[in-house]
Formats: structure tokens, C-alpha cells, sequence
């Protein structure tokens, strides 16, 4: 049978095109490679190539016509011993015909049509879930956070022979925050490994050695420094199980400081926690105290998707009590609520946290309940723990120890607004860093840093109480 | 990793002695030398014959690739394999399928026809269907297969050699016996994470054979633009990588190379670093015009160096009659066909793939 040539496009959004020139005439024997015309557009150039072998029988389309419609059949080949009576178009006699496209239901580069227009379909929701029941008489032992996240990265690999921990400093040098205390000792070598300063290519071999089957945790120094591997955590990590229909699994945790420490200038005092939690395909977590830090590092380290684990300098070495249960493993995606308050709902994570305890404290003298939340995971965000909350108290701040623009703190009052609107009697506020790069100055870095009067002073006004 | 041998840099530059210097540039060059002194691997009449199927499947459905995206029905980039045959194939032909890994950049489809993997669903794919290999949802640069230890199909120039750094990690740690294969281009071989990779793979002895195609052009700029160093072979001289210069247009010289690299990594551990000199005849993407070079150097390259034509010639003088060569050539055409065809008809992902696969678990 005759082989139609159609108009080709040259890029996804070519519609038409000219064709300058034939470079094989009718009756030319043409074999694969070899080529026929040029098609142009305003932008290029490009070369018709054959992939048929056979004689042009016949050229529909004359050189230099303008504005040929992509699939558009330009010339009819004939292959070997067949008859030039053959060589008529099939369907489309006219070149201008629409090219053989729209099969019902299928369309070419736009996609499908559905009835009714294109609507996207609801998205899934997981069921929420508790943290697990602590049995009544067990004990609590104070540990650090930097030991409590230790103990879980420890009970983990014990558990789990496939978890081994990479970065820089991890191993003999114990960390260079001391949270790896210990790990080279019991495990060894092979699975406390230590990396050269070299972000970028670690991050990619720990998240080529989770889509090799293992469960790394990758350790940055500080996250500052995970810009120089946020391609592989976003673009290698985040997407491909994706990308590959479900195929390609990637359990890493990459995980280490956030946030401002102390005294350490612009660069190594950020939080990366917004930029992280706006990614799909992404777990992101950023615990306060020593219970929820262990808890969901085993969680962490258990699911089978990429976490980003958000840590803080200035919290590692703060205690708290930790329940002394066997296998101490907390829901990922569960707020927590730290006070339980009727007047006011204070929503913080990480660092923050600790400055709304202390604010809810000193609100309480002054009369005002105040219901404190640690948000916990940042992706997929408990917006019900929020919401119900706002539905109780009327009223809500958002604490945040980073950046106002682009914000966690902007995320919970675009949700406040959407699904709580209702419930609210005064406008969200957010406390958040200043919106400057961190000063080294002692003053001008308290400046910027949000506190706990700020949080008490934000709340009086949406108490409308000053 | 890091139990290996302790030889910390200061330890190992201090008692280098000039023997010793001798014996790593030995060390360094061996491989090569080796793969010069026979360059061509001695294939039996089958597995030639089977060479010559798999790269010319791969050259007509890229053909035909092609001609559905100049259709419309192949969207965004995609990128040809037509030219560079005869790397994957004689690569990982001599792979052991059970346990090594492989992983490239956005030039994917040859190397996933290269294990035997169904046409159809990698035209589905091309094509945006829901019978495509990711569902429809990765397209031309992002495909992959886990059951045949294909790790994709990247589409950030260079990501896919720390990944496959991280991939021999898991070969290494799981004491498997396999190894990575990594693949990237003359572009990617300028990326700064080859290099940090590099480093960790020697340092930690990772069973890894990285292999450059150097096809000449990191999408329009020559390698001699871009390129300090345009023998990539020796990018790896300063990590203590050994280096192989290979002739990417002939599969049996790719096989020869592959089987002395393989066996290297095999009995000694650590990565080799394989440049495969080849040519793209077409354009980097679809989209590319392919301006920056003359018609008649692709002419030349086509017309005296072609991998499949060569080993047509090689298969004519070892008495395959050409009817029989055509014959093959009819069956592989009406096979792509057939996959053209159930990718142009298969039906588009339903609506709720949309939010499908972005998590594994429900939190």
C-alpha cells in the first residue's frame, strides 16, 4: 500500500507551517535517512527525513506553500513493485483536511475531551490518625532531643538492616551536632558512613541507594547547605515514584538543622521548612520536643517515601520526657495539641513551639486560654487538628520562626480562609521572623527573630483585648 | 565505603613511592590496553544476529518516534537514539540481568529496548497512555523498570551518575555481586556531581562503570566548545579511575570494552570509566534543528560509520544472505508498527491517575 507523508510539527505547539522546499522530485527512489523537504517555521528550520524506502510517487503539496496544517499528507510513496494507482491519498483528499486526529475520546497533544469540560477529580484523603495510646504506669526517662532522635536512628537500624546513616562528620567525629553519638561504634563502618564535603553527589547516591532498595538517612551539616543538593530531594527523590507510575520507590530521610542558630550570619540560619512543604511527593517533618523527635524519626525511617526531617541547634540539647515504650513510633501528618485552650489557638511548629508555650503561659496570667498546636509534620498538613480547633476557639495567631512571605504561617491562614472562615472572629494574624536576612549583630538578630512577646502581643489583638 | 582499606589521602600520598606511582599509572591504563590489543569482541553467529535485531529495533521505533511526534501524538521533548545503537547494546548485552543495575539520563528509549522490554508499552508511554510503562505520567525522559533493574530515565542532565553512585552503594552494601551501569553525555560529563561522585566511587570502591556517550554535541554546542578536556576517558585520571576510549559506532568493540570493564569491576572492585565515541543523526530533541553542524558530516558519519550497516556488513561476509537481513528488517518494521498502533490507540489515563503515586502511604 501507498505510505502517506503528512506535514510534520516541528515543536509541540507548531500548527502549521511552510514548506520551502522539495528536495527529492516525484519519481525520485527515496531510501531511509535520506531527505525529502524543508518544512519552516517563523522560529527554525528543519529537515523532512524518510523513514520508508520507495519512489515519491506523487507531491500533493507544492513548494513554497505557507500556512500547511500539521498532518496535512505533502506526498505519497510508493514502495517496491507497487502500481502509481495506488499512490492517492486514503482519506484526506484535500490537504487542507483536518489531520486524522481526533479518535472519540482521544486527543493528540491536548488530551482527552471529557463531556461537560475537564474537571479534576476529588482528591483523596488519608483517614487522620492518634498518636498511640501510652498504657497507664509507664514510665518517662528526660532525654535530649539530640539523644531522642539518636535512640530512634539506634532502635531503627537495629531493627532494620537495610537503615544506614551518611553525611558529613557522622561517623568518627560522632556528628558535628553530636545527634550521630555512638552510631559508628555499635554499627560500624559500613553503616555510619562518612561522606567528603560534597552535598550534592552524597545527596544523590543516598536517594540512588534508596531506589536500590536500601533506607538511607542522609545527614546535611546544616539544611543551608541541602541547597546545594535540593535537585536530588526535589527533582530525584520527590518525583519519581511519580514519574514512574508508582514503579520507583525512594524511602530516604534526609534530615539535620533548620532554622536560625545563634550568631551564625545570613547564610546559615534559614528555614527551609516552607520551600520543602510546598513540594508533592514530599513527607516533611519538623518535631519540637524529645518524644514527637523520636517518634517520628522511626516513623520517618519506616515509611516508603522521601522525608525531609527538619531539625533545630538551639532545641537539641533542651530535655523532656519520653515514655519509656518499646517501640515509641508516632502518626506522620498528626498535629499535636500541646495545651488545650478555649480563648485562642496558637499554631507553631519546631522552635516556635516552645516560644508559644511561653506565650500561652504569660497570656494565662493576663486571663486569656490559650490552645497551643504543634503542627509536627508540615506535609501532608493537619489542617482538620487547625481547624477544629478554630471552630472551638473563634481565634488564631500562627508562630513561626522563619521567614512571613511565602510562608507555613501563610499556608494556615489561606486554609483559615478557605474552610474556616465561619468559625473566625477576628483577622489570622502571623508572627514570623523579619523579613530580612538573619544580621550577625547580637541586637539585630534578636530583632528579627520572633519571641514570646510578640506571640502574646499578636494575640491580644485578635483577643481584641488591648 | 569507608571501612575500606585505610589509607587516608595523607597516609597514601606519603608513602607513594615512584614504584608505586608506576604501578598506578598501570593501574590506570591497563584496561585500555587490554581492549587495544583485541579490539573486537569474537561474537557467535547468533549473538550477532542478535545484535543486529535489537539495534535495528531500536533505530525504527525511534524512527518512528519520529514521525509521531511530528504528528502531534508524541508531546513535549524526545529525544532520538538513532546513531548511538550500538552503545546500549553492546553494554548491556553483557550485563548479568539478575543482578546489575542500569541508569541514564533523558535519552532513554534505546536502553530500555535493549533488556527486551515491550515496545508497546514504551510507545504508550511516548504517547501519554494510561498502558504506558509509568502509567502515562513519566513520558519520553522518564521511564523505568524495576523488575529489569532499569532505574530510569532522568531528565536533569547529569543526576543519574550520583544516583547510580548510590545505586552501586546498595550493590556494594547488599553484597549482590552486581553492578551499576551509569550513563550521560559529553554535556553531563561537565556537571560538577560526575565529579563528586567520582571521588566517592574511588574512595569507597563502588561497583560502578560509568559510561560517557560522547555523540559531539551537548545539544548545539560541539564538545571542543564546551570541553576543556575533550578526551573524556581521562576525566577520571585525577579519582584514580581507570579509563577506556571506546569506538561507539561498532557493538562488538562496545561489547569487547564492556566485557574488560565488567570483569574488572567484578574481580577488583571500583569504578571504571568507559567514553563511547558515537553520533546522534538527529537533532538533540525533536524540537532541535540541528543548525550547528553541516548535512555533510552527518552524511559521512551515516555513510561510513553507521553501527548497524557495519555489522550488516560483518553478517553478509559471515554468509547471512541479504534476503534473510531483509526479512529481519520487514518483521522488526511490522513490530514497531504494531506498537505505534496500540500506543495511538490505547486510551489516555483516567481522570484519578492525576492524584495517584504522588505518596506510597496514606498519612
Amino acid at each position: 500500500m501507498a505510505i502517506e507523508l503528512k506535514m510534520p510539527a516541528l515543536s509541540p505547539t507548531m500548527e502549521e507551517g511552510t514548506l520551502a522546499k522539495w528536495l527529492k522530485q516525484e519519481g525520485d527512489t527515496i531510501e531511509p535517512g535520506d531527505i525529502i523537504a524543508e518544512i519552516e517555521t517563523d522560529k527554525a528550520t528543519m529537515e523532512f527525513e524518510s523513514i520508508d524506502e520507495g519512489t515519491l510517487s506523487k507531491i500533493l503539496i507544492e513548494e513554497g506553500a505557507e500556512n500547511v496544517a500539521v498532518g496535512t499528507v505533502i506526498a505519497m510513496v510508493l514502495g517496491e513493485g507497487e502500481e502509481a494507482s495506488d499512490a492517492s491519498p486514503t482519506q484526506s483528499d484535500s490537504p487542507s483536511a483536518e489531520p486524522e486526529a481526533q479518535k472519540p475520546g482521544e486527543g493528540k497533544d491536548e488530551g482527552r475531551n471529557e463531556p461537560g469540560g475537564i474537571s479534576a477529580p476529588e482528591k483523596p484523603r488519608g483517614e487522620p490518625k492518634s498518636d498511640p495510646d501510652i498504657p497507664e504506669g509507664t514510665s518517662y526517662t528526660s532525654l535530649s532531643v539530640r539523644e531522642a532522635l539518636r535512640d530512634g536512628m539506634a532502635e531503627e537500624m537495629r531493627r532494620d538492616e537495610r537503615v544506614f546513616v551518611m553525611g558529613e562528620e557522622v561517623a568518627e567525629y560522632q556528628g558535628a551536632y553530636k545527634v550521630t553519638q555512638g552510631l559508628l561504634d555499635e554499627f560500624g563502618a559500613k553503616r555510619v558512613i562518612d561522606t567528603p564535603i560534597t552535598e550534592y553527589g552524597f545527596a544523590g547516591i543516598g536517594t540512588g541507594a534508596a531506589m536500590g532498595g536500601l533506607r538511607p538517612i542522609v545527614e546535611f551539616m546544616t539544611f543551608n547547605f541541602a541547597m546545594q543538593a535540593i535537585d536530588h530531594i526535589i527533582n530525584s527523590a520527590a518525583k519519581t515514584n511519580y514519574m514512574s507510575g508508582g514503579q520507583m520507590r525512594c524511602p530516604v530521610v534526609f534530615r539535620g538543622p533548620n532554622g536560625a542558630a545563634s550568631r551564625v550570619g545570613a547564610q546559615h540560619s534559614q528555614n527551609y521548612g516552607p520551600w520543602y512543604a510546598s513540594v508533592p511527593g514530599l513527607v516533611v517533618i519538623a518535631p519540637y520536643d524529645a518524644s514527637d523527635a523520636k517518634g517520628l524519626m522511626k516513623a520517618a525511617i519506616r515509611t516508603e517515601d522521601p522525608v525531609v526531617f527538619l531539625e533545630n541547634e538551639l532545641v537539641y540539647g533542651r530535655s523532656f520526657d519520653v515514655p519509656d515504650v518499646e517501640d515509641h513510633v508516632l502518626p506522620i501528618g498528626k498535629a499535636r495539641i500541646m495545651k488545650e485552650g478555649s480563648d485562642v489557638t496558637i499554631v507553631s511548629y519546631s522552635i516556635g513551639v516552645g516560644f508559644a508555650l511561653e506565650a500561652a503561659e504569660k497570656l494565662a496570667n493576663e486571663g486569656i486560654d490559650a490552645e497551643v498546636i504543634d503542627l509536627r509534620t508540615l506535609r501532608p498538613l493537619d489542617t482538620q487538628t487547625i481547624l477544629e480547633s478554630l471552630a472551638k476557639t473563634n481565634r488564631l495567631v500562627i508562630a513561626e520562626e522563619g521567614w512571613p512571605v511565602c510562608s507555613i504561617a501563610s499556608e494556615v491562614i489561606a486554609v483559615c480562609m478557605e474552610q474556616g472562615f465561619d468559625h473566625l472572629d477576628a483577622p489570622v494574624l502571623r508572627v514570623c521572623n523579619e523579613d530580612v536576612p538573619l544580621p550577625y549583630a547580637a541586637n539585630l538578630e534578636k530583632l528579627a527573630l520572633i519571641d514570646a512577646p510578640r506571640i502574646v502581643e499578636a494575640v491580644k489583638k485578635v483577643c481584641y483585648a488591648d | 565505603m569507608a571501612q575500606s582499606p585505610s589509607k587516608s589521602a595523607k597516609s597514601r600520598k606519603s608513602s607513594k613511592t615512584k614504584d608505586a606511582a608506576g604501578s598506578d599509572e598501570f593501574a590506570l591504563h591497563s584496561l585500555q590496553e587490554a581492549h587495544e590489543a583485541s579490539p573486537r569482541y569474537d561474537a557467535s553467529p547468533e549473538e550477532m544476529l542478535q545484535f543486529y535485531e535489537q539495534m535495528l529495533l531500536i533505530r525504527r521505533f525511534e524512527e518512528k518516534a519520529g514521525q509521531l511526534y511530528g504528528l502531534g501524538l508524541i508531546g513535549g521533548f524526545c529525544h532520538l537514539y538513532i546513531g548511538q545503537e550500538a552503545v546500549a547494546i553492546g553494554l548491556q548485552s553483557a550485563l548479568d540481568n539478575d543482578r546489575d543495575s542500569v541508569i541514564t539520563g533523558y535519552r532513554d528509549h534505546g536502553h530500555m529496548l535493549a533488556y527486551g522490554i515491550d515496545p508497546n508499552v514504551i510507545m504508550a508511554e511516548l504517547t501519554g497512555r494510561q498502558a504506558g510503562i509509568s502509567r502515562g505520567k513519566g513520558g519520553s525522559m522518564h521511564m523505568f523498570s524495576t523488575e529489569h533493574k532499569f532505574y530510569g530515565g532522568h531528565g536533569i542532565v547529569g543526576a543519574q551518575v550520583s544516583l547510580g553512585g548510590g545505586l552501586a552503594l546498595s550493590h556494594k552494601y547488599n553484597e549482590d555481586g552486581g553492578l551499576c551501569l551509569a550513563y550521560f553525555g559529553d554535556g553531563a560529563a561537565n556537571q560538577g556531581q560526575v565529579y563528586e561522585t567520582f571521588n566517592m566511587a574511588s574512595l569507597w570502591q563502588l561497583p560502578i562503570v560509568f559510561v560517557i556517550e560522547n555523540n559531539q554535541y551537548a545539544m548545539g554546542t560541539a564538545v571542543s566548545r564546551s570541553s576543556a578536556e575533550t578526551e573524556f576517558h581521562r576525566r577520571g585520571t585525577a579519582f584514580r579511575i581507570p579509563g577506556m576510549d571506546v569506538n561507539g559506532m561498532d557493538v562488538l568493540e562496545v561489547r569487547n570494552a564492556a566485557e574488560i570493564a565488567f570483569k574488572h569491576v567484578r574481580e577488583n572492585g571500583g569504578p571504571v570509566l568507559i567514553e563511547c565515541n558515537t553520533y546522534r543523526y538527529r537533532g538533540h530533541s525533536m524540537s532541535d534543528p540541528a543548525k550547528y553542524r553541516s548535512r555533510e558530516e552527518v552524511k559521512e558519519k551515516r555513510d561510513h560509520h553507521d553501527p548497524i550497516e557495519g555489522l550488516k556488513k560483518t553478517l553478509i561476509e559471515a554468509g547471512k544472505s541479504e534476503e534473510d537481513l531483509k526479512a529481519i528488517d520487514k518483521a522488526i518494521r511490522s513490530r514497531v508498527s504494531e506498537a505505534a498502533d496500540f500506543a495511538e490507540s490505547s486510551p489516555e489515563p483516567e481522570a484519578r491517575e492525576l492524584y495517584t503515586d504522588v505518596l506510597v502511604e496514606t498519612y
